[in-house]
């Protein structure tokens, strides 16, 4: 294929050169002007060295007769709303979509259970369970964490907070409609695509009234510089309407063609969307709590343009072996390889700065849900990165292996990062502490252990799943029969990971009904930083 | 980084460029091969019965494309050759698929085409292989009291058969099965039709 392969080595080189020009560019209009103080951009004056952990026994608060943070209550009293509609309804979509998942779990080992309704087929169950916990439970949590922090960092409350409460009912609205859909069996037949593109349209639309709110308050922002959470930020919420929609033009792509569209969209949905929305909350939630700045900060650049460069790229690595061509194949599986360089990045700025203040593990329960969602991002990456090798695919892919490691991503990872940043912002949104304190490290506790059951399950069975089914001499029935006590076991550690959320929504729901304080605190609408970067 | 629109415009450049890579080029090397010689389209009730395919989530559990021998015994198994680009120019959606908690489908018409079979299996599978975990699609069939003129039996082992009537398949059942019998790709391909040949033994330098 000499023309593919000119063409692409000429595409790459001219690619190379206009990227070069640009960071010339940018950094002759100092653009890029770079210094270890500007990660102190989320700090007020006065407030590092002091942590702030929303999830302390009430005991050592009693003292105070509110949660607010005093310093940015104005702030946060704008945002309150969308992000309280925004989390209200993702958990909503948390639980909703861990029952379905459990019971995809559990029909794959009692295949003759609730098999009289056509909702309730496997295939259909499995599409509801990942529609529901990917653009229900993930996407608006992130973006609720998004809403909150976004105006933080910037110093200057939310601009056009009525746009995110429209968004937020329009988005819940389209996800509705499309898991009726999806139950009645219209669906558009692709992994991660299957919500109908009419209803897509109504999704796509909402989106974008998040994106408006956003960008106003960053070019109102009272701070020059814009802290790397806000650049993850941006950067997912331009890319993924461009994503969503051109995934999703009808009637377009075809047979293998539209195979790579496919994979294009599913992989970059978890790296350009969820993944940004997970690390950047990560960037703001470990310094803000511990109350010191992350250990790196010029280190947070090359994670963020490296996860933006490679991580677009990996998505074919989910066609190896398949009809598509060599040479995307193996572009994809070389860059999965250099993901290494940003999750490494990451890796040392995130762990690093928790590994300088083991104590605050100890205090506060939010940060223990965020540091592990850290670690296990770290974990999730590499484990991606080897798993796009042809030597391991070959093994792992078509195998419940894939699951296990879709879940320490998606789950591990993005999840507890999110559930921990809920635990964090919920006491400074509304004012109170949790009611019952004692529950969160046992909503801890029941999710890691389930998960840690479900992980290992799923690696182990899917290993020897793959190896049984690459024996020429052994029957595919070996394949299937190997598996059972490993599906059952997944389906134990999905059942305790549920149990969790039910806590969790109880605990949040709690919260949202208990008697309102006396009145909200206001506060001026604007903050001054820590560094006059 | 202190500016808005560079970030916004070189992220979405990245984007496009991934895009180019992934999607385009690919797409136009796809698209330029004719289908597989011998390789039909789909009759309209293959079309329903792809659908049946479709809201039921085969999909989920079943991939159509065989890998190649230098990489595993797919061919052995008698899932069929390595499945090559043009012999999807007919899927719309595609149906790769990602698992294979079942065997792979994309030659089940030439490996296993009895309706009967098929109809069978469907409506329960462990009525033919005892340590299958796949669905039971009951709801794709009818039991009545007495088949009709034109109705499709089938025949159920007594263990699983109703205790009274017989079963009779539903029309998207037909169609489903008509389906997975026009999936049959065991033509031959010339040499280099495109697919991914990276675990090719005798392919050094190629």
């Amino acid at each position: 294929m000499p023309i593919t392969v000119g063409l692409l080595l000429a595409l790459s080189f001219i690619v190379s050169l206009i990227a070069l020009a640009f960071l010339i560019w940018a950094i002759a209009n100092r653009q890029m002007a770079f210094d270890q103080a500007q990660a102190e951009t989320i700090f007020v004056p006065g407030e590092q060295g002091h942590p702030d952990d929303a999830t302390a026994a009430p005991e050592a608060l009693e003292a105070r007769a509110h949660h607010y943070d005093p310093v940015r209550a104005g702030i946060d009293a704008v945002s309150a709303r969308p992000v309280l509609v925004l989390l209200a309804s993702a958990i909503f979509w948390l639980v909703l979509g861990s029952l379905f998942g459990l019971t995809a779990s559990l029909k794959l080992h009692w295949p003759d259970w609730l098999d009289g309704s056509p909702a309730l087929t496997f295939g259909r169950v499995r599409t509801l369970h990942l529609n529901m916990v990917a653009y229900g439970w993930t996407s608006l949590a992130g973006l609720a964490v998004v809403m909150w922090v976004a105006p933080r960092i910037f110093h200057t409350a939310l601009r056009n907070p009525r746009l995110p409460v429209i968004g937020a009912v329009l988005w819940n609205l389209a996800l509705v409609m499309a898991a009726f859909a999806m139950a009645s069996g219209w669906n558009d037949g692709e992994e991660w695509l299957e919500i109908p593109w009419q209803i897509d349209m109504l999704l796509a639309a909402a989106g974008s009234l998040f994106v408006i709110p956003l960008i106003r308050t960053a070019i109102a922002r009272n701070v020059h510089h814009i802290y790397v959470s806000g650049w993850y930020w941006m950067a997912a919420l331009c890319w993924f309407p461009v994503l969503f929609v051109v995934a999703n033009v009808p009637l377009f792509y075809s047979g293998a063609q539209e195979a790579t569209v496919n994979w294009w969209f599913a992989h970059n949905v978890l790296g350009l969307w969820l993944t940004p929305l997970g690390v950047g909350a990560g960037y703001y939630f470990i310094p803000k709590i511990i109350g010191k700045p992350i250990y790196s900060y010029s280190l947070s650049l090359l994670g963020f343009w490296g996860l933006a460069l490679f991580y677009s790229q990996v998505g074919i690595h989910h066609l190896i072996g398949g009809p598509v061509p060599t040479w995307v194949v193996t572009l994809s599986i070389v860059h999965s390889v250099m993901m290494f360089v940003p999750v490494i990045a990451v890796a040392i700025n995130q762990h690093v700065t928790v590994g300088r203040n083991l104590w605050a593990l100890k205090e506060s329960v939010a940060l223990r849900f965020i540091s592990l969602g850290a670690v296990c991002y770290t974990l999730a990456s590499f484990q991606g990165s080897i798993e796009a090798l042809r030597s391991v695919n070959t093994v792992t892919h078509f195998t419940q292996y894939t699951v296990g490691h879709a879940h320490l991503g998606a789950y591990a990872f993005l999840s507890f990062t999110l559930f921990g940043a809920i635990y964090h912002m919920m006491p400074r949104i509304t004012g109170r502490a949790w009611p019952w304190p004692k529950m969160i490290p046992l909503h801890f506790w029941l999710v890691v252990i389930g998960f840690a059951i479900y992980f290992v399950a799923l690696s182990i069975g899917g290993i020897l799943q793959g190896l049984a089914m690459l024996d020429a001499t052994r029957p595919f029935s070996d394949s299937v029969i190997l598996l059972k006590p490993y599906l059952e076991s997944r389906s134990l550690g999905g059942g305790l990971m549920t149990l969790g959320h039910l806590l969790f929504a109880a605990h949040f729901t709690a919260m949202l009904i208990a008697r309102r304080p006396a009145g909200t605190m206001e506060g001026p609408r604007e903050t001054r930083p820590a560094v006059a970067a | 980084m202190n500016r808005i629109a560079p970030l916004s415009i070189l992220a979405l450049g990245i984007l496009a460029f991934a895009t180019l890579l992934l999607v385009i080029v690919p797409g136009i090397q796809i698209n330029t091969e004719p289908p597989t010689p011998g390789l039909k389209p789909y009759t309209a009730q293959q079309l329903r019965g792809r659908q049946v395919y479709i809201a039921n989530g085969c999909v989920y559990c079943h991939s159509q494309q065989p890998r190649s021998a230098d990489q595993a015994p797919d061919d052995i198994r008698g899932w069929g050759r390595a499945a090559v680009a043009s012999d999807y120019v007919f899927d719309r959606p595609h149906l790769l698929g990602t698992m294979r908690t079942g065997p792979d489908l994309l030659n089940i018409g030439a490996r296993l085409p009895s309706r009967e079979w098929q109809l069978t299996h469907l409506y329960q599978p462990r009525a033919i292989s005892d340590w299958s975990i796949m669905p039971a699609y009951p709801f794709l069939f009818e039991v009545k009291d007495k088949a009709a003129p034109g109705d499709v039996v089938v025949s159920v082992p007594k263990e699983y058969a109703p205790r009274h009537g017989v079963v009779v398949a539903k029309p998207a059942a037909l169609d489903l099965v008509a389906y997975l019998q026009s999936l049959d790709r065991t033509m031959p391909v010339p040499a280099k039709a495109i697919r991914d040949d990276g675990y090719d033994n005798d392919g050094v330098g190629k």
